[in-house]
């Protein structure tokens, strides 16, 4: 899932300055998992705004809504009557809901209430971490189901590297290194062996460094 | 001003061990402050950040948490969680410009209905101190 995190409250205050009528919106998928864009931290966020609002003497009209899905449009239409009677829009679903949410309503503006972080996992309640890099060209039959685009500090196919202390990353104890877990696990496999060819150049261009990426499938087109 | 001030504390309370101190207190005929409105939750960790804020916005000059006490909540970490998430909101209120003094949390036991008193009168004293919270504020909403 894409993890968000909350933009600081006085990024967001000066964001929406000079808007006295808000909609809130929130999405119900990836951001609510990390309690950064559902309903509650709508409530939450509105919540506060009023009451800042409240203290510096400005009126300020909040409508709070969340939707299921902020990046398909086919969701987007539910909310058309409330966007059209508000003066901005504070999203609070990831970078693609935002940009969903400005094609839909290309007369509206649209603001981001949070920092799209990176797609990950949940390890816990309130940790979060990065599990894929989106790098276009999976390498996870071949490391044991362990990412060493995402998870490794240099992004390294061929590691570990020297810097590998005790299992962990020489940026810091806290950070495991990834090809020492992909070692232990390709060993309790008994795929070992799988490390013995060396991965060859990787091919960049379909992570993003070949310009926007797009998917086409003919089938499925109209 | 201030002198004539009388507070509007929310205090939830658990269910469990700070609402039996709570009407214990009111069986002994021990006196708390009236400023206090009790609000029974079934377990201190279920009041959220909304709940608080929400307090606060609608006209609470104080809110106080009361759960039972460390290693005897009725779910288990119940009253840990609320202490976590006291100082999480204690971050949001310090981002408004709101004293930190107005969010509170304790842990007491289903017997404690002298300390029960004690602290509401030490609660009330600290937000009567405060003034105010510093929101237009109609308490006649509450």
């Amino acid at each position: 899932m894409i993890v968000g995190q909350q933009k600081d409250f006085d990024e967001i205050k000066k964001m929406i300055t000079g808007y006295s009528r808000l909609l809130v919106l929130g999405c119900q998928t990836c951001v609510a998992v990390s309690f950064a864009g559902g309903m509650r931290e709508v409530e939450i966020l509105a919540s506060m705004i009023r009451m800042d609002r409240k203290m510096a003497g400005q009126d300020v009209e909040i409508v709070e809504e969340a939707i299921l899905r902020q990046c398909d449009f086919e969701f987007l239409d539910s909310v058309k009557d409330l966007v059209a009677d508000c003066d901005v829009v504070l999203s609070l679903a990831c970078g693609v809901g935002v940009q969903a949410m400005a094609e839909r309503y290309p007369d509206k503006v649209i603001l981001p209430g949070l920092n799209t972080t990176f797609m990950g996992l949940t390890e816990e309640m309130g940790v979060w971490s990065e599990r894929c890099a989106g790098c276009g060209d999976c390498v996870l039959d071949r490391t044991g189901g362990l990412c060493p685009i995402a998870r490794c500090s240099k992004g390294l196919l061929n590691g570990p590297c020297g810097g590998s202390i005790n299992g962990k990353c020489e940026i810091s104890p806290d950070v495991d290194c990834v090809w020492q877990l992909i070692i232990d696990r390709l060993k309790a496999l008994n795929q070992l062996e799988k490390l013995e060819e060396i991965f060859p150049i990787k091919d960049w261009s379909v992570s993003g460094h070949g310009g926007t990426r797009k998917i086409v499938r003919e089938d499925l087109t109209a | 001003m201030k002198g004539k001030f009388e507070p509007l504390i929310i205090a939830f309370c658990c269910n469990y061990c700070p609402s039996c101190s709570a009407d214990l207190a009111e069986s002994a005929k021990l006196q708390y402050p009236p400023n206090i409105r009790i609000i029974k939750v079934p377990c201190i960790g279920a009041v959220g950040t909304i709940h608080i804020l929400k307090a606060l916005e609608n006209g609470a000059d104080g809110v106080c948490l009361m759960g039972c006490l460390e290693g005897n909540c009725e779910y288990s970490t119940g009253n840990f969680r609320a202490r976590k998430r006291v100082q999480y909101v204690k971050k949001l209120l310090g981002k408004l410009s709101i004293e930190k003094e107005r969010l509170e949390i304790y842990n007491l036991s289903a017997a404690e209905a002298h300390r029960f008193c004690k602290l509401a009168g030490e609660v009330t004293e600290t937000v009567r101190t405060l003034g105010p919270i510093p929101l237009k504020i109609d308490n006649s909403k509450i």
